[in-house]
């Protein structure tokens, strides 16, 4: 599945987006969030506080605990600081 | 009914917008307009610039949905919203919400509700440009707060 990054998630991250083959077991948005951290430093870094990370799976805002078997595109990012 | 959500890196003319809702006809009673403007600083600092990144689809999305729960609620006759991503300077337009409606009421709060929704859902993010570096600006547990009050309303009782 594709992954997106914005704001200070993808400046952490040190990339835009990634296509990933995420392994099984591997559920839920917070799973995710989870292996992710474990990939590398910088990944250690973008999600060392999970809880403040928002998600959205195919453009629609999820919340951690979101199933993403059937995501094609998933994004991270800081809250928004629009308006 | 008019609705028009933009999303550009190039200047608007807010007036411009807004007329366009109010043109040609004679139904519309009350125009609200907002306009949000790059301050030259944040806190006490001064700021060179600020970028303005989003996401592409979902922003547009995002506004999109807010328009039509804006129309459900309350009776209006157009609504435009503005959004600038990209560099802006200080005294620059950053995003214009515009709202008509045959009464003030409806008009002003539909404003005030996509105004509410576009800082905590549209996905956004600013960064400023200060003497020192670049500095992501946080999110306000006050904007938050704003947005939440609306869930509570039911429809109806937002109408009119």
């Amino acid at each position: 599945m594709k992954l997106r990054y914005f704001a200070w998630v993808r400046e952490r991250v040190g990339k835009a987006e990634e296509d990933v083959e995420v392994p099984g077991g591997v559920a839920t948005v917070g799973d995710l969030m989870t292996w992710l951290a474990s990939r590398g430093e910088e990944y250690a870094y973008a999600f060392e506080n999970p809880k403040i990370i928002r998600a959205a799976i195919d453009k629609t805002h999820v919340k951690a605990h979101a199933p993403i078997t059937t995501a094609s595109e998933i994004a991270f990012f800081p809250p928004m600081t629009g308006g | 009914m008019t609705a028009t959500v933009r999303i550009q890196s190039e200047p608007f003319d807010a007036a411009a917008e807004a007329k366009k809702l109010t043109g040609g006809r004679t139904d519309v009673g009350a125009l609200v307009t907002f306009t949000g403007i790059c301050r030259g600083n944040e806190g006490s600092e001064p700021i060179a610039a600020l970028t303005l990144e989003y996401y592409p689809g979902m922003a547009e999305a995002e506004i999109e949905r807010h328009v039509c729960d804006a129309m459900e609620r309350w009776p209006l006759l157009g609504v435009t919203v503005i959004h600038r991503h990209g560099r802006i300077v200080p005294g620059d337009d950053i995003m214009m919400v515009a709202t008509a409606s045959s009464h003030r009421d409806a008009a002003f709060a539909a404003a005030e509700f996509l105004m509410d929704y576009l800082k905590t859902r549209a996905p956004f993010w600013k960064q400023i440009e200060k003497a020192d570096g670049k500095v992501w600006i946080e999110a306000k547990a006050t904007d938050d707060a704003a947005a939440g009050r609306w869930a509570a309303q039911g429809k109806h009782e937002a109408a009119e």
